[in-house]
């Protein structure tokens, strides 16, 4: 099957449901004593829920710590979460063991962000776009026209295919990464920090490129990233997270435009934007201190310690992610406001 | 003659490196300068020449050599200083501040007695519980709570955030009249970056140090510089006020570098990358380091080198080293909207 006949069929079920991933949790053991029993728990990812349509960018933001990361090796299985639901068009990932897993592997891939160590020194490029049809016993018919046709599509040369990775410039290689994931015909990538790692003006290409090959393609994209202003870029929805949970989702607009959420505000005003003209014009909501410790969340809501309206309520009850203020998406706050803290465009000129 | 010369004043600096493959031009021909009291962002990316340019500023460049150009200060070479007469001013005059506080504190003697030994090395008379009170001050000064009890602690028990903080009281602990800051929140996390950002400026306007910041964030200059230095291929490609340099760059390389960026504040329909890759400065191209990438490039690009000069009719001092720059200026970009 080639590209664009798979594309094709991906392309009229656009809209549709991918992915469903409900009430996740990964919480890794703390050892320690004599006998190396767990005697705690780093609570990385506690209870995430979203879902994900076909040709749809679902961006998890967040800073270092928050559980994104984590959240997207789970849904790859990469990780097997401590529990909750992994929905793959209706198929539960989370519990199949990996022979059950086997086929479903195919479907969803993953492109790491660094691209010097995520593609291996000793293989030729050809080789290492080759692997997963190899795995999957695809190889034998077509693999290498197959490996060509990758190649073109993330803009690479075919005499490229014969070189090693060490040959190539960090643009090239997460092109090489993206044709690896897409080597099975995936229907959802997930993206981790894919662009994180570039300069700014191969940023730009290799962006433009996964944008790119989302429409052409169809493809469901999980975008984890801890930079605002690329989500905003690329993003259909968002979820913000912070120290294991979503604490606020939805539409790039909504998010951008109406947050409603204190910690979803702060990061969005502490984010330098390079214009001088805006020095001292915006808000600047900085927050005190940093993120807790995961191993030991604080009671009620997480963000309570940094948030400058937290009140006793705070620490007694867990807000719940719920539509408070009638914007038309949820946020995990007990007393969420609408605080647009951006400065709408072309306000300075 | 401290009065009429600016501060810093680096002149067609040159660094090589040696390597397997043969000669790296790092640094090929910068120059720019550093008044008294102000920040200037020098911004490049990866290769660039920006953290050499830097760190050849104390001479901390160990197996680079410096194959050209001069570094004054206060209108003294620094490239003819003896070891001892430099060291007088590292940390005194001139302070640094880097990326990764872990490779600037060192892991087993307390964060105060750091601040106390670079305090005490360059004031002799100071004893040691003056020292010690001033050591706190300067902690609770870069916002550290609890200084007193922070005094005592090891770096490992401090976050990235609070070490960051730490090595900024030590670098400004002797009042330097230079701070050279080395990407000083790259590897923040942005609510992070924000309270270092704010740190900066408190600690500008408490020294009246200038300030040297090399960073790849153009939003951080944004936000911080007077001035900017965009390098590019070891040369400085453009140099000007920040708001100038900003809305009516006269580069293509700097009109390249805004077009590419994705922008928190608006929306942009799609990104311009710049075509192709930075080059090889095993074997820089003839002609303008840039002419490979750029829209304008023609026959005269790629034989003669641009130099900088003038352009522009602003107050302020705009350069830049392009043939035609002065067609950019036609031309409506998505930057200067």
């Amino acid at each position: 099957m080639t590209v664009e006949t798979a594309a094709a069929q991906r392309l009229e079920h656009l809209g549709e449901e991918v992915l469903r991933v409900d009430d996740l949790a990964m919480h890794f053991p703390i050892r320690g004593g004599v006998f190396r029993r767990a005697v705690g728990a780093v609570r990385a990812v506690d209870g995430v829920s979203f879902a994900i349509d076909q040709g749809e960018t679902l961006s998890l933001v967040g800073e270092s710590g928050c559980g994104k990361s984590t959240t997207g090796r789970m849904v790859v299985r990469l990780l097997e979460p401590t529990s909750g639901r992994i929905l793959y068009r209706g198929h539960d990932l989370a519990t199949m063991s990996e022979d059950e897993l086997r086929p479903w592997r195919s479907k969803t891939q993953i492109v790491f962000q660094d691209p010097y160590a995520s593609l291996s020194p000793r293989m030729t490029v050809h080789d290492i776009i080759a692997e997963p049809l190899r795995v999957q016993g695809r190889y034998r018919q077509g693999g290498a026209d197959r490996v060509s046709e990758l190649l073109d599509l993330v803009g690479l040369q075919p005499e490229h295919a014969n070189r090693y990775a060490h040959e190539f410039s960090g643009g090239q290689r997460q092109r090489i990464g993206i044709a690896r994931a897409l080597a099975l015909d995936p229907e959802l990538l997930v993206l981790d920090e894919p662009v994180s790692a570039l300069d700014v003006s191969i940023q730009a290409q290799v962006v433009n490129k996964l944008r790119e090959l989302q429409q052409r393609l169809g493809l469901a994209y999980l975008f984890i990233s801890h930079d605002l202003s690329i989500v905003r870029h690329v993003s259909h929805r968002i979820a913000v997270m912070y120290l294991g949970v979503i604490v606020e989702t939805g539409t790039r607009d909504q998010i951008f435009s109406a947050p409603t959420h204190p910690y979803t505000q702060a990061l969005l005003s502490a984010v330098p934007v390079p214009d001088p003209r805006l020095r001292g014009a915006r808000e600047r909501i900085t927050l005190t201190g940093d993120v807790p410790n995961p191993a030991n969340p604080p009671s009620g809501c997480r963000f309570r310690t940094r948030c400058w309206k937290a009140q006793a309520k705070c620490a007694e009850e867990v807000p719940a992610l719920e539509d408070r203020l009638g914007t038309g998406h949820p946020s995990a706050c007990h007393f969420p406001e609408l605080l647009p803290v951006l400065p709408t465009s072309g306000a300075a000129s | 003659m401290e009065n009429t010369e600016p501060l810093l004043v680096i002149d067609e600096l040159a660094v090589e490196f040696r390597t397997d493959e043969g000669v790296v031009k790092a640094v090929d021909g910068a120059s720019f300068t550093i008044d008294r009291g102000e920040i200037v962002g020098v911004v490049g990316e990866s290769g660039s020449g920006k953290s050499v340019t830097a760190m050849s500023i104390l001479g901390l460049v160990k197996s680079g050599r410096r194959a050209g150009g001069t570094i004054r200060f206060r209108g003294r070479d620094l490239g003819e200083l003896a070891g001892k007469e430099l060291r007088t001013i590292r940390g005194a005059e001139i302070a640094m501040i880097f990326q990764d506080p872990m490779t600037a504190l060192n892991p087993v003697v307390t964060v105060g007695k750091q601040i106390v030994e670079a305090l005490r090395l360059h004031d002799r008379k100071l004893s040691k519980d003056a020292a010690r009170d001033r050591a706190i001050e300067l902690l609770a000064l870069v916002g550290m709570p609890d200084a007193a009890a922070r005094f005592k602690q090891y770096p490992h028990e401090f976050s990235g955030g609070m070490r960051q903080r730490a090595m900024i009281a030590m670098a400004i602990a002797n009042g330097p009249s230079l701070l050279i800051a080395d990407e000083p929140t790259t590897a923040l996390d942005v609510t992070i970056q924000a309270q270092v950002l704010d740190l900066l400026r408190v600690a500008q306007q408490e020294t009246q140090a200038a300030t040297l910041l090399i960073t790849h964030d153009l939003g951080v200059v944004a936000e911080l510089a007077d001035r900017v230095v965009v390098m590019y291929a070891g040369r400085v490609v453009e140099q000007g006020d920040v708001t100038t340099v900003f809305t009516a760059p006269r580069h293509p390389y700097t009109v390249g570098l805004l077009e590419s960026l994705p922008r928190l504040d608006r929306d942009v329909d799609e990104l311009h990358p710049i075509p192709g890759s930075p080059p090889s400065l095993l074997a820089p191209p003839p002609g303008c380091p840039f002419h490979p990438r750029c829209p304008l490039a023609r026959d005269r690009c790629r034989t003669e080198r641009p130099e900088l000069r003038v352009v522009g009719n602003g107050t302020a001092v705009h350069r830049t080293a392009c043939h035609f720059a002065e067609e950019l200026a036609a031309v409506p970009t998505e930057v200067t909207r």
